[in-house]
């Protein structure tokens, strides 16, 4: 067992390992300083910023939005969470040289070629379709698959066997013929 | 900014920073995953799982912490469970990671931010209808393993570690 990898990350056990530890201390943290225990996860921010850039346009519709109001559009603790992700990730990266300008990653342009077009239609799509998913489901791969899943939640289980067995059956399929 | 926001802020660096350096952003470990060519991101993601719930159950057993299971809602987990998949194999990011993928560097994660902002506002114009379907079948509520089978936690995490170590072994022996 290797401490870094080829691609001189760090060892992916290790790395996850310290996610455990991370996600342990931030439960404790939030429940000792903000009086609620909060799980690490990622999905209800993307319906808080929608709320906040739909609000700009139209604050009576998100005002008499049921899901909305359910949700609250403010810039909580998960919100800034999510920015942290962005601004780890940078620091990260920018510090041992693995930032990298990629607008169409190499499996994509195996398969669909150099388009940058067709690499943001994909995205795009992707991410509609896989956000109405999330939020119906309730959770995101870290919201189900890392916090619920180590709270032995049933309904964590149950997503995460849909996220994985679909995702491998989509991908085959999408990904699966070569590009002639 | 508040003091909730700054812990966010503090602990979303920490995972973003941690995220990266496991290599588990980019699109080529999450497509490869599904691919079931390269279980990177499996790897990670299960030895948080494994480290994670040992310190939750203890502090949740201490009554220091409390759990917050999702609830069991059949069709939403099932078909939202499959929407995502899908979604989540054409895009190759998941909605932590995109914004992830955005900060090492891999812009047309941007187009993938667009569109699940796009999707969350659609959720909640489509949110009455979904209430009085999908998300009206069956809902068992929010359920752990530990409750509906009567059993220990501590009974229940040993036979997850065991599996989830073999599993390693197998990753490791196949080169994935």
């Amino acid at each position: 067992m290797k401490w870094k990898t080829l691609d001189n990350g760090w060892n992916p056990y290790l790395a996850g390992a310290l996610v455990g530890v991370l996600a342990i201390v931030s439960v404790y943290a939030t429940t000792q300083l903000l009086g609620k225990s909060s799980y690490l996860g990622a999905s209800t921010t993307f319906v808080r910023a929608a709320g906040l850039l739909e609000r700009t346009v139209a604050p009576d519709r998100v005002a008499a939005n049921e899901y909305f109001t359910k949700e609250k559009v403010r810039v909580d603790w998960q919100f800034m969470l999510v920015l942290g992700i962005f601004l780890g990730a940078l620091i990260s990266s920018a510090t041992d040289r693995s930032l990298k300008l990629e607008g169409v990653p190499p499996i994509w342009k195996e398969r669909f070629g150099s388009s940058i077009g067709k690499r943001a239609t994909g995205a795009f799509l992707g991410g509609i379709v896989a956000m109405v998913g999330a939020r119906m489901a309730d959770g995101c791969p870290s919201g189900h698959g890392l916090s619920g899943m180590m709270q032995l939640s049933v309904s964590s289980f149950v997503a995460f066997a849909m996220f994985f067995s679909v995702g491998v059956a989509v991908a085959a399929l999408v990904y699966g013929r070569r590009s002639s | 900014m508040s003091a909730d926001q700054m812990l966010g802020l503090v602990t979303g660096i920490l995972f973003g920073f941690l995220m990266q350096k496991g290599r588990v952003l980019r699109f080529e470990k999450q497509v490869g995953a599904l691919l079931l060519k390269d279980m990177t991101i499996f790897k990670f993601m299960l030895s948080a799982i494994l480290v994670g719930m040992v310190g939750i159950t203890l502090l949740s057993g201490a009554g220091i912490v409390t759990l917050s299971h999702k609830p069991m809602n059949v069709g939403a987990v099932l078909l939202g469970g499959a929407l995502f998949g899908a979604g989540w194999a054409v895009m190759g990011f998941c909605p932590g990671t995109s914004v992830g993928a955005l900060g090492e560097g891999r812009w047309h994660a941007l187009f993938a931010i667009v569109g699940m902002v796009t999707g969350a506002a659609l959720y909640a114009e489509l949110y009455p209808f979904f209430s009085s379907t999908v998300l009206a079948w069956k809902n068992f509520g929010k359920i752990g393993f530990a409750e509906v089978l009567s059993i220990s936690p501590w009974v229940l995490i040993p036979v997850f570690w065991a599996g989830t170590i073999s599993l390693f072994f197998w990753f490791e022996k196949k080169g994935l």
